[in-house]
């Protein structure tokens, strides 16, 4: 992999994440900036797509269970080249194609429609199933929120994957540490998630989610571990990089324009930084 | 459609599930897309052959009906036709929200099928008695709703349901049942079936389900006293047959509902909005008035919430005399 252009893209895609919910003005900032780096390394380093056939029959499908993290997703697949980044700026705008929550109706790119959360682990779940039916050699990757994990659909989803024994899918758990109301530890204690999605016989590991090096290095472990569903757990930072989100870990958010047009601009001067590094 | 009736009230002597189990077993031989997801319920409606003979697309999601309804929108977003069965209080309340969202809002096709079907759940009891599943499944947007009266009309639909898009939820009876139709019988979905009419009739009896057999005795019990009425079995419960409700209720003047369903929502209720938006006429609602289910065998529950051909007999009347 290309470390610095995993960097450069995950700077660039913070930038155009709070540019898609700058256009709106609030939005869920928090969950959204903390998987960029998640996303840098699947879109530019891992996943097999076409911008130009997003329902390609052997592309590798990215489920984002955490529905409400759909800016990043729209940030991620304007810059590939799915549709032109302009077109995102239009997030929760009436008869926008760019809504809050993810929905394969609408967005090219998006493989299932989630929101309720917990759903889009079953749904990654079952096009892992299909795809193995149908003997292709591609990967279903399926991000989940640690807050998201409270719903006990998660958990029937790794067992499922367990039992059928799907080896094509990897469930990313992004743990920030937060959900709408709170530390996830204040809300719905999970003790030691990794270990417990270890438990249900996922092949689990934890790694740094800001890290892209050891995020490419974990999905190719995983690739390597045939007969078992992964699980890599990301400790991650929530708000990361949006300079009004970050300090207060926040779920979402409504700065007003002098916050908005501070955090623009670190971004952008993150995205040149990474750039001239 | 091909309709031969038979209407003698005997009973079928084979189980009514074998209409969609055997049924469902040549279409997975034929087409290899379809895909089975069942909830440790296939012993009870005779699906375990399809594990047997097709293991790469007949699944078990286990007792957890909320992952195994988004596992079934997952493969179809993958392309596959996809069956997914619980008992019907489990495929609709149960995973309610999985197929609202992740199947039908989504725009993926699964085909729900919901067993025990309103009072034949009997010694199962009032736990596992659907009695709102049709009413839960008629509020989500461009869904298919169907009650089949018997195995011949549960076979032609099984075969039809394969090219229906989007969520569609089909409740049946598994065991015994009355032979309503003759095998072979072919039915169109959307497509209501006249059992009896004459220019004389006074009423019209809108029925599906274990109430057509009811509600053809009703209509003999009418015959004998001089009343003639209109019997339509009207299985589709969405798409609703409109044109030839509204028919119906312009030539005959009075509508009674006849169905093993809870009458705040379900087939009296779809009869009601079509007749109030092109016809108002007035109506009787045989069903489960707005009670929980119980335990007990299927003869007794149909006595104790007024199921009965009788309870049909004193509707109609009752309509006729409103007129």
């Amino acid at each position: 992999m290309n470390e610095k252009n995993c960097k450069v893209l995950a700077a660039q895609i913070r930038l155009e994440t709070l540019k898609v919910i700058h256009s709106r003005g609030f939005g869920h900032v928090g969950g959204s900036m903390d998987l960029a780096d998640l996303m840098a390394v699947l879109y530019g380093e891992v996943m097999k797509y076409d911008p130009k056939n997003p329902r390609w029959e052997d592309r590798d499908w990215l489920v984002m269970s955490k529905g409400h993290a759909g800016p990043v997703a729209y940030a991620t697949y304007g810059i590939m080249g799915f549709y032109p980044l302009e077109e995102a700026y239009t997030l929760n705008h009436p008869h926008t194609k760019f809504p809050s929550h993810t929905d394969r109706k609408l967005t090219p790119g998006v493989d299932l429609t989630t929101g309720s959360l917990g759903q889009g682990v079953s749904t990654a779940t079952g096009a892992a199933l299909g795809n193995k039916i149908d003997g292709r050699d591609n990967h279903v990757f399926c991000i989940i929120g640690d807050g998201e994990a409270d719903e006990g659909q998660v958990w029937e989803g790794f067992h499922f994957a367990y039992a059928h024994k799907l080896d094509n899918i990897i469930y990313f758990i992004d743990k920030n540490g937060y959900q709408l109301d709170g530390p996830t530890d204040s809300i719905l204690a999970h003790g030691d998630i990794a270990k417990k999605a270890e438990s249900f016989g996922l092949y689990t590991q934890e790694i740094d989610g800001h890290d892209v090096t050891a995020i490419y290095n974990a999905i190719q472990n995983a690739y390597a571990k045939k007969g078992v569903p992964s699980c890599i757990v990301l400790d991650t930072c929530k708000g990361k990089g949006a300079t009004f989100a970050e300090p207060k870990h926040d779920h979402s958010s409504q700065p007003n324009e002098e916050q908005w047009a501070e955090a623009l601009a670190a971004a952008e001067k993150a995205y040149e930084d990474a750039k001239n590094a | 459609m091909n309709v031969k009736l038979i209407g003698k009230h005997e009973k079928d002597s084979r189980a009514c599930r074998d209409g969609l189990a055997l049924t469902l077993n040549e279409m997975m031989a034929e087409d290899k897309s379809i895909c089975y997801v069942d909830c440790d319920l296939m012993g009870c409606i005779n699906t375990k052959m399809l594990q047997k003979n097709y293991p790469d697309r007949a699944f078990e999601a286990g007792i957890a009906e909320g992952n195994g309804a988004g596992v079934a929108a997952g493969l179809a977003a993958t392309g596959k036709k996809v069956f997914f069965h619980s008992f019907g209080t489990f495929s609709s309340r149960r995973c309610y929200d999985q197929i609202y969202m992740s199947a039908a809002y989504a725009g993926l096709s699964v085909r729900v099928l919901g067993s025990d079907a309103g009072v034949t759940a009997a010694f199962n009891g009032g736990t596992h008695m659907p009695l709102e599943d049709a009413g839960m499944y008629l509020s989500i947007p461009e869904t298919t709703v169907l009650d089949p009266a018997d195995y011949a009309q549960l076979a032609s639909i099984t075969r039809q349901l394969v090219n229906v898009e989007g969520v569609s939820y089909t409740r049946f009876v598994r065991k015994g049942i009355i032979k309503v139709y003759d095998d072979g019988s072919e039915f169109e979905i959307g497509k209501g079936v006249v059992l009896h009419e004459s220019d004389k009739d006074v009423a019209t009896i809108i029925t599906s389900g274990i109430m057509v057999d009811e509600s053809l005795k009703a209509y003999e019990a009418l015959q004998a006293e001089g009343i003639s009425v209109r019997v339509i079995d009207m299985f589709t419960w969405k798409p609703l047959d409109e044109e030839l409700v509204i028919k119906a209720a312009k030539e005959t003047g009075a509508i009674v509902t006849a169905e093993n369903h809870n009458v705040t929502c379900g087939l009296g209720s779809v009869v009601a909005n079509c007749l109030a938006k092109n016809c108002p006429t007035i109506q009787e609602f045989v069903g489960v008035q707005d009670q929980f289910g119980q335990v007990g065998p299927q003869d007794f529950l149909m006595d104790e919430y007024g199921l009965r051909a009788a309870n049909i007999v004193a509707a109609v009347k009752k309509a006729v005399a409103r007129k």
